[in-house]
């Protein structure tokens, strides 16, 4: 009897699959990225953006330059020890839901830097969500990391109100 | 009138103890850093070297002295370059500044002594300008450890 009270209805539980499955597709094409740029991948990203590759067909091309009001932090390039308070404090002004790339090898792990300056990896200070290694990584690559996001987020669930809130 | 060749103007130079060469059209210069400051007066008063290219230095770790400071000068005048090249001890690793003749010369040193821990007397702003504020140590030494990291934000579990 207890079970049977804890466990919702079946009919709830097939509308709250899909009203998750409803806030996952539409969440998945209003992408709004902020271009946490800091290095010579800005230039793959900016080609990625544009016209030939256009991200734009993803829902993911309208870049906000505030953190406040975007939902994907694109971080572009190499982040050193002195740049990560900064980084750590963009992501911490980003409203939920939010979700990470780290595009290029730098952001996903240092890359060739393992000095006194380089952080090695943005996830050491930030939960990352897809990971898009190369040096520069191509538009492809790219295209594929925004898609593989895209996917993740349909498939997660969608809480109005989550832990973090 | 004529521009005075690397040859020409390494014999201007020369003199008061400074050891000079040529090499690949530059000018060399080593003396002593108790020299350096006249010298530098003489080489942008007199020879017309105008521009102060590069403060930085190269640490030996076997040899005492253990730093090589070293600066380059360029003369717009006379399209030449210069290399000036003294000695400190890692004990006591001072030189003169040229920050009241250079405007270029502060943030330069700053970075010379961000990198290699050379004081620069009269720079009274060594403030680190490249590397952040409780950085301990000297990152371009030889004896920095190589993988030695110091983060500012904690890193997550």
């Amino acid at each position: 009897m207890n079970a049977n009270l804890k466990r919702p209805a079946p009919a709830l539980e097939y509308l709250t699959t899909k009203k998750d499955e409803l806030v996952g597709w539409a969440r998945k094409f209003s992408l709004f990225p902020y271009p946490f740029v800091t290095a010579c991948c800005a230039m793959e990203f900016m080609s990625v953006s544009s016209t030939l590759y256009d991200t734009d067909r993803f829902g993911a091309a309208l870049p906000r330059f505030t953190p406040r009001q975007s939902d994907l932090l694109m971080v572009v390039g190499t982040v050193t020890h002195k740049q990560a308070p900064i980084l750590r404090k963009v992501y911490d002004q980003m409203c939920e839901p939010k979700w990470v790339i780290a595009f290029g090898v730098c952001a996903t792990s240092g890359g060739f830097y393992q000095n006194y300056a380089a952080l090695p990896g943005i996830d050491k200070i930030i939960p990352v969500d897809v990971y898009i290694p190369g040096c520069p990584p191509r538009p492809e690559m790219v295209i594929d990391g925004i898609m593989q996001l895209q996917d993740k987020i349909a498939r997660s669930k969608h809480p109005i109100v989550n832990d973090r809130f | 009138m004529a521009r005075p060749d690397a040859e020409t103007m390494r014999e201007q130079v020369a003199g008061d103890g400074r050891e000079t060469t040529v090499s690949h059209g530059t000018v060399v210069v080593e003396l002593t850093p108790a020299a350096f400051l006249a010298t530098a007066q003489e080489l942008k008063s007199r020879h017309g070297f105008d521009l102060l290219l590069d403060v930085t230095a190269v640490d030996w770790p076997e040899r005492e002295p253990r730093f090589d400071v070293v600066w380059h000068f360029y003369s717009t005048r006379h399209f030449l370059r210069v290399r000036v090249r003294t000695r400190v001890s890692a004990a006591d690793p001072v030189v003169d500044s040229l920050s009241a003749m250079y405007g270029s010369a502060g943030f330069m040193e700053r970075e010379c002594h961000d990198m290699y821990g050379i004081r620069f007397r009269g720079n009274d702003d060594l403030r680190p300008i490249l590397l952040y504020e409780g950085f301990e140590g000297h990152p371009l030494r030889k004896d920095y450890p190589k993988r030695r990291e110091q983060p500012l934000v904690p890193y997550r579990k």
